[in-house]
């Protein structure tokens, strides 16, 4: 005998990304579920941020790696509450894990999370974790090709970052290939260019993610 | 790698779907998985061998149809799938730009006794 059964295979992480989706919406805090490849400069971007917004936003930070607490403990320095996850080998973070940390972390009202992704651009695109915004960042030294190598995540993306464009006049990167490799599976994620190490477009991307 | 964790959900909701309708097996599951899943067949059949020992499925055969993704030339308007390092148009050359198609993900259906 057959049965038609047509459910979505994400089903139960979806279900609990729409309870973490609900809880943040209802405090008015902004998830931004960060990605991308391992020494990207996520935790760099953080910290800039941090340093820009902490006297007049709340912070949270949640640190998925595979282990160690090393990015935890240099946002603490920054005196800002940080969880550190560690997915003991697992690739990604999921519904459920966002969940209990949220519980953790008693987060409060207008607070700005920011979820740090383990570092891969494979397999955190299939978890929703009910975020607000996916943010992708790309590299500069990683190369113009990566739209080309991993669409779903940069499809996935509600906002792509740029990153170490104090590298550019070093590296080979053809910007207008990567700005078409976007533009072919993603339209509507603006792209802002920075670099952490002299702070250079990062302010705007602080702008578009409070006002915006 | 997330492969261990989607096969896991996969047998949790075959075997609800097959006790709900009171069979004893699982012989066959259908899946329909897009390529922007980033999902390996053999990955998840690797693990569905294992993770499926001692349940109602673990002696159902896996079936993958796999949907391709899908681009559209934003000059022409022709539908196709990419081939080789670059989006565009394999008719005019012009920018493709992504479609819904490819993007399936959910379990068709089983065959249970």
């Amino acid at each position: 005998m057959e049965i038609r059964i047509m459910k979505e295979i994400m089903e139960g992480n979806d279900k609990l990304a729409g309870e973490n989706r609900k809880f943040f919406e209802d405090n008015n805090i902004t998830a931004v579920n960060i990605m991308a490849s391992p020494g990207a400069g996520k935790t760099s971007l953080i910290m800039n941020i941090i340093g820009i917004l902490k006297d007049q936003k709340k912070i949270s930070v949640i640190e998925g790696d595979i282990a160690s607490s090393i990015d935890a403990e240099k946002i603490e320095k920054e005196g800002i509450t940080a969880l550190q996850i560690n997915t003991g080998g697992g690739c990604h973070l999921d519904a459920n894990v966002i969940k209990l940390s949220v519980e953790d972390l008693a987060l409060q009202k207008d607070t700005l999370l920011f979820i740090e992704n383990v570092g891969n651009l494979i397999c955190p695109s299939a978890f929703d974790l009910g975020e607000t915004l996916k943010m992708v960042i790309a590299s500069v030294p990683e190369g113009h090709d990566k739209p080309f190598k991993y669409i779903s995540m940069f499809e996935a993306a509600d906002v792509i970052v740029l990153s170490k464009k104090d590298l550019l006049p070093y590296i080979d990167f053809d910007k207008e290939a990567f700005y078409k490799g976007i533009r072919a599976v993603n339209q509507k994620a603006p792209v802002f260019e920075i670099s952490s190490k002299t702070g250079e477009g990062v302010k705007e991307l602080v702008d578009w993610l409070v006002e915006g | 790698m997330h492969e261990y964790a989607i096969t896991e959900n996969i047998i949790k909701t075959v075997t609800e779907e097959a006790k709900k309708a009171g069979a004893d097996k699982i012989t066959k599951i259908t899946l329909v998985i897009g390529d922007l899943s980033s999902i390996v067949d053999e990955s998840v059949q690797m693990y569905f061998d294992i993770i499926s020992k001692g349940t109602i499925a673990q002696e159902a055969r896996l079936e993958f149809k796999r949907v391709s993704a899908e681009y559209r030339c934003i000059s022409c308007g022709t539908l196709f799938t990419r081939r080789g390092s670059k989006y565009d148009c394999p008719e005019c050359g012009g920018e493709g730009r992504l479609t819904d198609k490819g993007r399936e993900f959910y379990i068709e259906s089983i065959e249970v006794d």
